[in-house]
């Protein structure tokens, strides 16, 4: 079993605006893209899953064929950077996609 | 004019420094501009309500000393937009003063400066809500409140292209910008020098955060692009990077929320049928994007308020089963708080380092805690005594903390100090909303004055 780290040139997630965090899945090859959308490990629901969120909380979600990227948006619990915010920049949410099994 | 160069040395001015290296190989190049956004709302809600910069004065100096010295010399205009991070009037004020220093120090020959400002009067939203006009919220929020916008330190609107235009009209050769759309710092010359809409915007699109629309990563060097009748091409201009399909693409989904629109004052550019080519090592060409004119013109603003000071305290706990059963440590610790100060007028706020402290509720692995965790407690009160008690109590009563079954009955956590620090205050932002407007200079009063010996 290969993993979407292992995959992916880029697994990366910041702030889009103050309310919402976006998530990108960037690949280098349109071969691996393409094994990957196939596969549907990455869709609406199986995200909503690893990050323990409700469907509701996702903005988008865009397979995006020219950067041969996967990428996804949530709505922030709270505005980025309210008192008790530990990630004011959104930029280490990503981890969990990391570990995501490609079959 | 066939062509439109542009060359941008970093995105987001004075939060790093420009390196100097790629901007002498793009000034070289014989850009018709040098543009750079300042701002952005990923720094949170503090400098905006606090009325205050996260960047250094001396980067923020030293960026704008290489970009005015390069344009002087070389008798192209410089366009800084969303000055200081926020955009906001006393950001404005304090470029323009680092500029006319930097004229005197360097005894620059004569120049016209210009500028706008993009602070919103509150009573003129009010006005707008008053009159029931909606001003409607973004991504989920409701529509302004006035209870809301009460509770509101400043405003400020982002511009689009059309303060900057008029400024070019009147001839200016530096532009500081208040707050406004990163692209449009770049699409205005381009829109001025009569280029289409849907070019200049993209022109500005792949811009606004210079070198990371390029590759390898390596933040803070410069980029020109180029803008035709037809097309955009950019290009890398540190020896070591590239602007490939790849990068250029993925640049396009940088920060919003989907890779396809990007809302400007004014309207929309839609990426949906981009094409994009590699037209030589360096450079990628990119066809296809429309722009669509907004219905009605509405102009985003931007609101942060106050919530009170802010007290920090940090702990650490080893026992294991402390470190298991931290949250009936911080029940503990809540509890002790509401008796002295009761169940409202303060916020408190723990974060667990070593179990869920990055990700909070989201984190996958939170119920498999490392060896030792780190607590951070926050105290917002109105006043700085109660924020200080708040995290204090907060803090020291984890020490304290009941748990029958721990061995250990010295102290239930290690202080790496013993006391509570003062940190930045609380805000929060109050306005992520749009607000209709009659036409693009509305909200955007603009400046002009010679500078110079």
């Amino acid at each position: 079993m290969t993993t979407l780290g292992e995959l992916a040139k880029t697994v990366r997630s910041k702030n889009a605006g103050v309310d919402k965090i976006t998530f990108d899945v960037i690949f280098r090859e349109r071969e691996t893209y393409e094994r990957v959308t196939r596969s549907a490990v990455l869709t609406r629901a199986s995200v909503a899953a690893l990050f323990r969120i409700p469907e509701s909380r996702l903005a988008d979600f865009v397979n995006f064929a020219p950067g041969l990227a996967i990428k996804f948006t949530i709505y922030r619990e709270r505005p980025s950077g309210s008192a008790g915010d530990p990630d004011i920049f959104g930029c280490q949410q990503y981890a969990p996609l990391l570990d995501v099994e490609v079959p | 004019m066939d062509s439109l160069r542009i060359i941008c040395p970093n995105g987001h001015l004075g939060f790093a420094p420009l390196k100097p290296g790629s901007f002498n190989l793009g000034v070289a190049a014989g850009p018709h501009y040098i543009g750079a956004d300042s701002g952005s709302d990923d720094v949170g809600p503090v400098p905006l309500g606090s009325d205050t910069s996260t960047a250094p004065l001396a980067w923020q100096v030293h960026d704008l000393e290489h970009i005015l010295l390069a344009a002087r010399t070389h008798k192209v205009p410089m366009i800084i937009g969303s000055a200081g991070d926020t955009g906001a009037d006393s950001r404005v004020d304090l470029y323009l003063g680092i500029i006319r220093d930097l004229a005197k120090k360097h005894a620059l020959k004569p120049f016209r400066l210009g500028w706008y400002y993009s602070n919103v009067d509150k009573e003129v939203v009010r006005a707008a809500i008053r009159r029931g006009e909606a001003v409607e919220g973004l991504d989920g929020r409701d529509a302004l409140t006035e209870a809301e916008l009460d509770a509101t330190d400043r405003i400020v609107a982002m511009a689009g292209v059309h303060p900057y235009i008029k400024l070019l009209e009147q001839g200016c050769d530096v532009i500081i910008g208040g707050r406004s759309s990163d692209c449009a710092v770049f699409a205005a010359p381009a829109i001025f020098s009569g280029f289409p809409e849907a070019h200049a915007y993209y022109l500005g699109k792949v811009l606004e955060c210079a070198s990371f629309c390029a590759e390898p990563y390596g933040a803070k060097e410069t980029v020109l692009g180029e803008v035709s009748q037809h097309d955009v091409q950019v290009t890398a201009m540190h020896p070591d990077q590239r602007c490939t399909i790849a990068s250029v693409a993925g640049h396009a989904m940088y920060e919003r929320s989907n890779p396809y629109d990007e809302f400007v004052a004014g309207g929309r550019l839609d990426m949906r049928d981009c094409v994009y080519e590699q037209v030589s090592e360096k450079t990628t060409r990119i066809t296809g994007q429309r722009f669509i004119p907004a219905p009605q013109f509405r102009v985003k603003l931007e609101g942060s308020g106050k919530v009170g000071e802010r007290y920090v305290g940090l702990v650490g706990i080893r026992d294991p089963y402390s470190v298991k059963h931290v949250d009936r440590m911080i029940d503990w610790a809540r509890a002790q708080v509401r008796e002295r100060f009761g169940d409202d007028g303060y916020e408190l706020h723990y974060t667990v380092y070593g179990r869920d402290g990055v990700m909070g509720a989201m984190e996958p692995l939170r119920d498999q805690p490392g060896h030792e965790v780190a607590v951070l407690v926050q105290g917002v009160a109105k006043d700085a005594h109660t924020a200080e008690e708040v995290a204090l109590i907060g803090s020291r009563q984890l020490f304290y903390a009941r748990l029958p079954e721990v061995k250990g009955t010295a102290g239930s956590v290690a202080f790496p100090l013993d006391e509570v620090m003062r940190a930045s205050p609380a805000y929060r932002w109050t306005l992520n909303h749009t607000m209709a407007v009659p036409d693009g200079l509305a909200l955007h009063p603009t400046f002009s004055e010679m500078v110079g010996a």
